[in-house]
């Protein structure tokens, strides 16, 4: 079973049941969808006054905030992929698997497939909506497609985030915990205002350095600027370093997982 | 009598198991007080420029004005996070011993309940420590404050009942989605980021019958001992216990036939 062949094997069948799974279950992937796009209206709606503010950029908050159902597709990824993989756990899945000539690498990167795929079909959904409700993308074509690959690094790398997760802590719960925690880091980003409109210190200090704020400036540059190459390097570079730190965490996670196993 | 005894001692039962859960875990305590404090700093901070908008006059200013909304959500998600719990019981087969050991099944949906107000006041308690040190302002008098308080920690049965309704019926993690989103998305289509006058459009005329709103709008006038839609909030608070409490029922009622 060594070799790639043999790995690009077991990745198909443990991404193929990932997938599978995800679209058998209607009550996770229709919030993860809807979710995202309802949050867009709704706080676009909420925040409408911000455009009013001296120094918001002159574009209407809706297309400002349709960054916001990329990121939080990312978020849904780590919760998906680590909640699913946790079920494994719980139910004793990963445990007879263990006794297979499963490689780790295999059932992690399967995984990660599955989350990639959704992420993919998360997308579409969310620049649908945001074309319906009247944004246009600045950097045209070019502009989605870079779009789509910044959304598959991202659910690669919050995807295993939450495979870690699932993995050090064996319980769906302890996963699911991780929603409110990105999402938080969502919000203490750039994600509502611009840098240069929060007025208190250590918030901005916090959007400064905080990872996601360089991943909403990348996308959103594309939405409303147009091709910022400096602020596209950028957001590509953390998006790789933390999809590099999530396959490296998920890793060690997979390894202690297995020694108790 | 000891019928009554068993039930009570059922509530008492499966309530404190499930703080002592909770207390013990840090990978489920930990989430439950970063969310709404992290989300209070993120609020009062990030935003604290809409306080600049013109019409935005909440005496106690943005900090506090935001404190409330964090309060609420806290309290709510408290609920929310036990539903979690109790579909977790349900996949590793402790909620089925259970739903055999206890005579009385009514005992555990309240349990589960009463363990939920405990996570709450909790994590309420902390969040305010945490807005107290950040600037907030209570101008209300000790009365007032204690009814806002109150207030958010009834809130979180809606929060519970909803939760465990959904928790009974599906008994699986995988519809954690559908317990928290249903409520985030009622959270934020209430005045979250500006009074309520400052909101237009649709987005208006949805907060306006939103009962999130109402405790929001009473949550805000007791903070700073003004006349809100106070009594509406115990109305909300009455009527939506009474409707999620037969959703959950009879969420209850499938757990035993599933």
């Amino acid at each position: 079973m060594n070799g790639s062949p043999a790995l690009a094997l077991q990745v198909g069948a443990i991404g193929w049941r990932s997938v599978r799974r995800t679209l058998r279950q209607p009550a996770t992937i229709i919030p993860a969808i809807a979710f995202p796009i309802i949050m867009l209206f709704v706080t676009s709606a909420g925040l409408r006054a911000s455009e009013s503010l001296p120094g918001f950029p002159s574009v209407s908050y809706f297309d400002f905030a349709l960054v916001i159902t990329f990121m939080q597709g990312a978020i849904f990824a780590t919760a998906g992929a680590g909640t699913d993989l946790a079920a494994d756990i719980e139910s004793g899945f990963l445990d007879r698997l263990a006794l297979t000539p499963m490689s780790g690498a295999g059932l992690v990167i399967g995984q990660l497939g599955g989350a990639v795929v959704f992420g993919v079909l998360q997308a579409t959904f969310y620049l649908a909506a945001g074309l319906i409700g009247g944004a246009t993308i600045a950097a045209g074509v070019g502009g989605v497609l870079m779009i789509y690959a910044m959304v598959i690094v991202m659910a690669i790398g919050f995807g295993a985030i939450g495979i870690a997760a699932a993995l050090r802590t064996g319980s769906g719960e302890a996963v699911q915990g991780l929603f409110p925690i990105m999402f938080t880091l969502l919000f203490l980003s750039t994600v509502n205002l611009p840098l240069d409109l929060i007025p208190v210190d250590w918030f901005r200090w916090i959007a400064t350095v905080n990872p996601i704020s360089f991943l909403i400036d990348a996308i959103r540059s594309l939405i409303i600027t147009g091709w910022e190459p400096s602020v596209l390097l950028v957001g590509f570079a953390v998006a790789l370093g933390i999809m590099v730190l999530g396959v490296a965490l998920a890793a060690v996670a997979l390894r202690g997982r297995l020694l108790r196993t | 009598m000891t019928r009554r005894r068993g039930w009570t001692s059922a509530v008492a039962g499966i309530a404190s198991r499930q703080t002592r859960v909770l207390l013990k875990s840090p990978a489920l305590l930990i989430p439950s007080l970063l969310f709404p404090m992290l989300f209070f700093a993120a609020l009062a901070g990030g935003l604290a420029e809409l306080a600049r908008v013109p019409g935005f006059d909440y005496p106690a200013g943005y900090t506090s004005f935001q404190f409330v909304f964090v309060l609420f959500q806290a309290s709510m998600f408290g609920g929310v996070f036990t539903g979690f719990a109790a579909a977790r019981d349900f996949e590793s087969g402790f909620a089925r011993r259970l739903l055999l050991a206890v005579p009385h099944r009514s005992a555990i949906l309240v349990g589960y309940v009463v363990s939920a107000m405990v996570r709450a006041a909790i994590i309420m308690a902390f969040v305010t420590v945490v807005a107290l040190l950040a600037g907030l302002d209570l101008i209300g008098s000790p009365l007032d404050v204690g009814l806002l308080f109150a207030l958010a920690l009834l809130s979180n049965i809606l929060g519970s009942l909803w939760a465990l309704g959904i928790a009974l019926r599906f008994r699986t993690m995988n519809v954690a989605p559908l317990m928290q989103v249903p409520f985030f998305v009622l959270l934020f289509l209430a005045p979250v980021y500006v009074p309520l006058d400052l909101l237009s459009g649709w987005i208006r005329e949805i907060a306006d019958v939103n009962p999130v709103t109402f405790l929001l709008e009473a949550g805000r006038a007791l903070l700073v001992g003004e006349a809100g839609p106070v009594g509406t909030a115990w109305l909300v608070i009455l009527i939506g216990g009474i409707i999620l409490g037969i959703w959950s029922l009879a969420a209850l009622r499938s757990a035993e036939r599933g």
